[in-house]
This record gives structure tokens, C-alpha cells and sequence, in this order.
């Protein structure tokens, strides 16, 4: 592997954490909050890229891990006191975590489309569970509770503006992409990527191929639930509406959008999908789902490697 | 000439396994094509076929390139399979099996009729277990369903790939028989045998495949006075 | 908790009837799948596009029969449109593709069915008013129509397939389809053709369900999910079994709905997917291979 591609990708990498660094110095409200959400949003895809892209196994159901890790975060913000910034990322990880075993166990054991089909009907019995349990958990209009302040030990606590809380998700989005890289590129996830390209070649070599996917499948959910707890502390409130099956369609046109198996890519593909939201809703109101779905169809059959993957091919021809 | 193939080039994947095949077959001949396993005998029938594409060559039927088109159209045109594995329907009955190749366009019921009951003929076995299920015949019967299908397309060639694979003897001697009949009505026959005795006696002349390509080529009363040519390419 | 006998013999009747339309959505999305390996995600909303069309064209002609024949005609053909453009690029390819495209392909369809209809439900008039006497219920005749008809057209399903020449070809090019290509079975047109007959078939479900439930713009998903389901727990690809574990699950959820609230009812389907797939994978309804 020369050196150029990779000094040419770490500027690329730096260079984009500078904008979104300077972002809500510069952008009017609505756009610095846009802005925050991509970064949302793109860390939920860069977890379900874990599966789909490097293990080859589709989620429909990455609504549940996000959901999950909103309400649990919500569950500690409202029970504990004071609310704590930490514990409530702890109980948010917790509660996706739960889920992710959960799913892990499935995943072992059902290929492809089954698993795909068991991952939807997951996060819709999820729904169904948040949904109509209104005393615990809001039922439909979900549960609103107030930010905590950041704080860091013995230094003191200050709270969040919108300034502070982009950056706070900044970091935290790039710290995860940091570490999902370095495992992606590890011996681990070298192992998943042979698992993607040829499953019984890989048992056959002798790699116990359920472990992998349990913990591919554990990370992936762990990462997802993060991104849910970075959402309820952004948005202040957890809804049923999150763990409907829609966003885990939409992490989905993510990952095919910006190229599958690139960790980069999806975060291009969300910050690309909610673009042509904003942008198309604006013409179409709300039917900007047409062209984009559309576009999203048109991809998968003619640009399966996503964005990311159509500009690398263009870049080294 | 019926059937002609130049330098057929094909690969499975990355695997490159013809290397440049070359044969012709004339209306009416039964010829042979002989070979190890996995020189490639099978996929220049496939190739043959339609069920997989060369990747450079032409496959000339009846003068025109017909590589690259897909098997319902060979089938059509004239050129009926009977794979390595026979590849009944299972599941459909013997006389569905044969319809498969029956209803075709243009084929009047009489025709049909005068098919079925030809095939019959060939086959009384066949005539018997119409109404059974494909996959509950004994190996023989569905190879013989398998030939009968490939006659329902009223074929100008029949790709015939190893016809007494896991036979018993009586079994292979009918096939033998078949083959012959065949020959007679005038239909061409390429035959892919590893039984080279059947294959030497059926036939008109025979290639000789190892690793790819066509290496020898004779007539079969020469290959069958002069065993070493058999011997230096088959170790038989 | 002692549940009345009557109150339970009347969600028997109502599961059976629920039961008969999921088959019929069922049994196009099965026959999809055997035989070009598709999992139709955009099932369910040809299911709420062929409601649409039977809604208006009932309410323009006042003729139910004439607005199932158009839905049931207008969603074939546009399947079979749909199938050529953005399904017959994809054989070969990993079949996970498909499942996204007729994913991309259902959400266009869902936001079009607003943006053509608008967001209010429609109704469906039934050919059929009147009830009878049901214990201490008055129930529709209507109900029991649509399961006779469901059956019915699930039976002439299967006798096409069974008799003639053109089921035959299905048949074949189901079980093998490069020895039916090579038999002169034109493949490609008998998967456009069996994609239209299962898209029919779930404009037809669509039509017949209006009267019951509603047509309404989001309609698609739950039957997408159902029907799913339902495959699964049959057998991907065996017809027989998709009926029986239509019936199965809807008699759960009929059941489970006097206990729960029928929102909570459908995880009952669900757990039954789950409790299939950990089980039995290959269908709880398929006999076991000899």
C-alpha cells in the first residue's frame, strides 16, 4: 500500500473534521444544527456499514439499537439525579447493548435474508413494545427531558450550547471513526471481509465464523446505540417514531448511497441523502421521496459501489 | 456443415478452461469427444448449449455465429442437451418432463401426438410411468427420459454428455442401441463418453481433449486398430 | 381469565377470513421468490396501489367486480414493467440487491400513492351489504365472500399451474431454470410473467381487503411485514405452505386480540417468525425432505 493514497485520505479526513470544527462558528443556526445531525446520523451508518459492508450481512432493523440507546438515555436523564452526562451514555450503550446480544444470537444462526427479514421484525416488535407501553415509555409521544451539562471530572461541569454540543458530537463521531477504522483495518477486520466474500471458504479455513459476526454484530449495535444517545442529547426528547422501521430503511440508503465498506462512505451518504432532502423537499415538499427513491434504486442497480466507491474508481483512472 | 466451433475460449470465474477449442460435426454424423475428467468436455458442451458464454470464438450452426445467444433460442434453432447430471424435473411427471420440449410454437397436436408416441416407442418404460413423478425413476429410466425430452425439440444435434455415467451394464447396452437408432434417423450426435469401447463403436470419428483443447483427431476405426493414441491421452 | 366460547369461535371466523387475503398476498410474494430468487419488498404497496385503483375505479363506475379486474390488470402490467426495468438487470448479481432495489422501489411507491391520491384513506363500497346472524354478532356476508373468493382465486392459481402448458413452464423454470432455458422455455418472459401474476394477485388482496380494513396510503408496510412473515413460516417458495401459515398466523393474532390490544396482537406473528426460524428454518408447513 504506497504512501500517497493514504497521506492524500488522513489530509481529506483532517481537513473535513476542520469544516464541521468551524461549522457552527459560521453557518446560520439552521445549518450548524443540520450540520450536527449529519454527524448523527452518519455515525448511526458507519455502525450498520460494520455489517453490511465488511461482514455482508443487511440490516433492516438498526432502528432498534438507535432507539434503544435514545431511550435509554432518556431512562437515565429522567431517573437519575443530578442527570449525568456520562451515565447516561452508559445507560444508553447498555440498553443497545442489550439489544445487539440479542440480535447477535440470531445472526449466528440465519443467513443472508432471514437475517435481514428477523433484523425488521425486530425493531418492529420494539415499536410495537415502546409504542403501546405509554406508562414507561411515553407511548406516542415519547418522553422530553432536559440536557445534562458536560462535565468532566474534578474540572466542574458547564452546559451545553449548541456550539459546545456540535463539537462535543464531533468528537465523539470522530473518536468512533478513528476506532472503527483502526478494527477495520485489523487482522479482525480482515476476517470479516473474507467472511463477506466467501463464508464457507473462511469456516473451511478455520475461523469460527459465528464469534466473528457476534461481536461484528456487537459493535455495530453499540456504535448505532451511541449515535441515539448523541440524538436525545441534541434533541431532548426520544420518540417511538425512531425505532419505526423508516430509519432503519434510511441507514440503509446511506450505506448504499455514499459505498458500502468504506466507513467514509455512509457518513458521505447520509450527509448526501439529508441534502437532497432539504434540497428537494423544498420543490417537491413531501414528496421528495420520489426522486430520491428514484435515485436510490437507480444506484443500486447502476452505482452499487456508492458515491465513495464511483469517485475512488474515477480518481485512479 | 452443421456445427462448427473456432477457438472457443471459455472461463468459469477466473478459472480459464477452454483454451481454444475447435470442432465440426456434419448433419447426420455421431461424433465423439473424448478426454480425462476436467479437460474440458463439458463446458464445450455447455459452451455448445447456450448455458455458458464464451468469452472469444465462434460457435457456428448452420453458417450463422450463434455464441452468446441464450439456450431457448439454441433449443429452437435445433440444438437439444442432455446434460452430465440429466437434469429431470424432478418434480414433474415423465410426460411433463416432455412436454417441456413439446409445446413449441408451430407444432401441430397431430406432430405432437406422432412425438409422443415415437418416443414411446424408443422408450416403453417411459410409456409406462407417464404419470410418475421424475425424480422417483431409477437412474437409467430418468437418462432415458432425458434423451426422450431432448427428441421432443426434433433436434438437428443432440449434445449427449456421458449418457451411461453410473449405469449398469444393460443399461449401457440400450443406450448404445439408442445412440445407433438416433444415428440412423438422421440426427447428429456429439457424444461425450468416458466408456471409450461404447464411444469407439458409435461413432463416426472422435476428438481427443486434454487441458483445454482439442490435441488429436481420427477416425474411430483408426483409434480403435491403433490403442496407443487411446492410451497416450486416456491411460486406458 | 375464562374467554366466552362464542367470542372465541367469532376471532376463529375473523382469523379465517384475515387469513384467506394474506394468502393470496402471500402466495405472489412465494411464487416470486421460487422462481427468480426475488424477495419482493415492494410487495405490499402493489397490494395498497391496486386498493388504490379498484378504490377509484369503484367509485367512478360503482361497479366493485370491474374496479377488482382493473386493479388486478392495471398492477400486472405495471409489475411487469417494474420487473423488466430495474429487476432483470440484477439476475446474476448478489441477492441482496434485489431485496434493496424493491426496497428503493417501495418507498417511490408509497410517496406516489400520496402524491396521486392525496393523504386521505379511501373507501372501498362492498358488492355485497347485509349480514347474517353470527351468535350475538351481525356479520357481514361481505367477510365471508372475500374469503370464498380469496380461495378461489388461490385455486385457479394452482390449477394453471398444475394443468396446461404454461404452468408447466413455470414449473419447470421454478425447479431448474438453465435446463428449461435449454428445453426452449423462454425463461425471461416466464419471470416478467409470474411477477405480473403475483403482482394480480396482491392488487387483488388490496381490492377485496378495501372494504375491510380501509385503503390507506401506508397500508403497504404492514402487509409487506405480514407476508413475509407468512413466507417464511410456510417455506420460502412452497405455495401450500404459505397458505396454511397465512391462516396459522392470522388465527394467532385473531386470538391473541382478546387477551391484548391488536397492536400488541401482531407480535404474536412475529414471535412465531422467530420461535419458525430457530426451529424449523426451512417452514414449518414444508415436509420433511425423505
Amino acid at each position: 500500500m504506497s504512501q500517497r493514497p493514504d497521506l492524500a485520505y488522513w489530509a481529506g479526513v483532517v481537513i473535513a473534521v476542520g469544516l464541521l470544527f468551524v461549522a457552527p462558528l459560521v453557518l446560520p443556526p439552521f445549518w450548524a444544527r443540520f450540520a450536527t445531525e449529519i454527524l448523527i446520523w452518519g455515525l448511526l451508518a458507519m455502525s450498520s456499514d460494520i455489517l453490511i459492508g465488511y461482514t455482508g450481512m443487511v440490516s433492516f432493523g438498526h432502528s432498534a439499537f438507535f432507539g434503544l440507546g435514545m431511550y435509554g438515555a432518556a431512562a437515565a436523564l429522567l431517573t437519575t439525579k443530578p442527570p449525568n452526562l456520562w451515565v447516561t451514555l452508559l445507560y444508553g450503550l447498555a440498553a443497545a447493548a442489550g439489544v445487539a446480544a440479542f440480535v447477535a444470537f440470531f445472526a449466528t444462526r440465519l443467513r443472508e435474508i432471514y437475517f435481514s427479514i428477523t433484523t425488521l421484525v425486530f425493531s418492529q416488535i420494539f415499536y410495537v413494545i415502546i409504542f403501546t407501553w405509554t406508562e414507561v415509555t411515553g407511548g406516542e409521544n415519547g418522553l422530553t427531558f432536559r440536557q445534562p451539562a458536560l462535565s468532566l471530572l474534578g474540572l466542574g461541569s458547564l452546559p451545553f450550547t449548541a456550539t459546545t454540543l456540535h463539537w462535543f458530537v464531533l468528537a465523539v463521531v470522530t473518536i468512533s471513526f478513528l476506532v472503527l477504522r483502526r478494527i477495520t483495518q485489523s487482522p479482525f477486520g480482515k476476517v470479516l471481509q473474507s467472511i463477506k466474500e466467501n463464508e464457507p471458504r473462511t469456516r473451511a479455513i478455520g475461523y469460527s465464523v459465528e464469534r466473528y459476526k457476534i461481536v461484528a454484530v456487537m459493535l455495530s449495535g453499540l456504535f448505532a446505540g451511541l449515535a441515539g444517545v448523541l440524538y436525545a442529547l441534541q434533541n431532548k426528547f426520544a420518540a417511538p417514531d425512531f425505532v419505526f422501521f423508516t430509519v432503519s430503511g434510511e441507514v440503509v440508503i446511506f450505506n448504499v448511497m455514499g459505498g458500502m465498506g468504506t466507513l467514509v462512505g455512509p457518513i458521505a451518504g447520509a450527509a448526501f441523502f439529508l441534502l437532497l432532502r432539504e434540497g428537494f423537499s423544498r420543490y417537491f415538499t413531501e414528496y421528495y421521496l420520489i426522486p430520491v427513491g428514484i435515485i436510490f434504486t437507480a444506484m443500486v442497480i447502476f452505482m452499487p459501489q456508492g458515491l465513495l466507491g464511483f469517485l475512488k474508481r474515477r480518481l485512479n483512472s | 456443415m452443421l456445427l462448427r466451433l473456432e477457438d472457443i475460449q471459455t472461463y468459469y470465474g477466473k478459472s480459464h478452461i477452454l483454451h481454444g477449442v475447435s470442432l465440426e460435426v456434419q448433419a447426420g454424423e455421431v461424433v465423439g469427444l473424448l478426454g480425462r475428467n476436467g479437460v474440458g468436455k463439458s463446458t464445450t458442451m455447455k459452451t455448445v448449449a447456450g448455458v455458458v458464454r464464451p468469452a472469444a470464438g465462434r460457435v457456428l450452426f448452420e453458417g450463422k455465429d450463434v455464441a452468446g445467444l441464450p439456450p431457448y433460442k439454441l433449443a429452437h434453432m435445433g440444438i437439444a442437451w442432455v446434460p452430465e447430471d440429466r437434469r429431470v424435473f424432478r418434480l414433474l411427471t415423465v410426460l411433463e418432463n416432455l412436454r417441456t420440449g413439446l409445446e413449441r410454437p408451430g407444432v401441430t397436436d397431430q406432430r405432437k401426438h406422432a412425438l409422443l408416441e415415437k418416443v414411446y416407442a424408443y422408450f416403453p418404460v417411459l410409456a409406462e410411468r407417464r404419470s410418475q413423478a421424475a425424480g422417483t425413476l431409477s437412474g437409467g429410466e430418468q437418462q432415458m427420459l432425458a434423451i426422450a425430452r431432448a427428441m421432443m425439440l426434433e433436434p438437428k444435434i443432440i449434445l449427449l454428455d456421458e449418457p451411461t455415467e453410473g449405469l449398469m451394464p444393460r443399461m449401457v447396452s440400450q443406450i448404445k442401441d439408442i445412440v445407433h437408432r438416433l444415428g440412423a434417423d438422421g440426427v447428429a450426435i456429439l457424444l461425450v463418453e468416458q466408456n471409450v469401447p461404447l464411444t469407439l463403436d458409435a461413432t463416426t470419428r472422435c476428438y481427443i481433449m486434454e487441458k483445454g483443447t482439442v490435441q488429436h483427431h481420427a477416425s474411430s476405426a483408426e483409434l480403435r486398430a491403433n490403442h496407443a493414441v487411446i492410451r497416450q491421452y486416456l491411460g486406458v | 381469565m375464562a374467554i366466552p366460547l362464542d367470542q372465541i369461535l367469532i376471532q376463529t371466523v375473523s382469523g379465517l377470513v384475515n387469513g384467506m387475503v394474506l394468502a393470496l398476498v402471500a402466495s405472489g410474494l412465494t411464487l416470486i421468490f421460487g422462481i427468480m430468487d426475488v424477495v419482493n419488498f415492494a410487495h405490499g404497496d402493489l397490494v395498497m396501489l391496486g386498493a388504490f385503483v379498484g378504490a377509484t375505479t369503484v367509485a367512478t363506475t360503482g361497479n366493485f367486480w370491474l374496479g377488482l379486474l382493473i386493479a388486478a390488470v392495471t398492477i400486472a402490467v405495471f409489475g411487469a414493467l417494474l420487473q423488466v426495468t430495474t429487476l432483470r438487470p440484477l439476475i446474476g448479481r448478489d441477492p441482496l440487491t434485489t431485496i434493496l432495489a424493491t426496497f428503493g422501489i417501495s418507498l417511490v411507491l408509497q410517496k406516489y400513492a400520496i402524491w396521486q391520491w392525496g393523504p386521505s384513506a379511501r373507501q372501498i363500497v362492498e358488492p355485497v351489504s347485509g349480514q347474517f346472524p353470527l351468535f350475538y354478532l351481525e356479520y357481514p356476508w361481505y367477510r365471508i365472500l372475500t374469503a370464498l373468493l380469496s380461495g378461489a382465486i388461490i385455486g385457479a392459481l394452482y390449477l394453471f399451474l398444475k394443468y396446461g402448458k404454461y404452468g408447466i413452464w413455470i414449473r419447470a423454470t421454478t425447479q431448474d431454470r438453465v435446463m428449461a432455458a435449454a428445453m426452449g422455455i423462454p425463461v425471461p418472459l416466464v419471470h416478467t410473467a409470474v411477477f405480473a401474476i403475483g403482482a394480480a394477485m396482491a392488487a387483488a388482496s388490496g381490492v377485496l381487503f378495501g372494504p375491510l380494513g380501509g385503503v390507506t396510503q401506508n397500508m403497504g408496510f404492514d402487509f409487506t411485514l405480514r407476508a413475509f412473515i407468512v413466507v417464511v413460516v410456510g417455506g420460502m417458495g412452497n405455495l401450500g405452505g404459505s397458505i396454511l401459515a397465512a391462516i396459522f398466523i392470522s388465527l394467532l393474532e385473531a386470538y391473541a386480540s382478546l387477551v391484548v390490544s391488536p397492536a400488541q396482537a401482531v407480535i404474536v406473528s412475529f414471535v412465531a417468525l422467530i420461535l419458525t426460524l430457530l426451529v424449523r428454518p426451512t417452514g414449518l408447513f414444508v415436509p420433511t425432505p425423505k
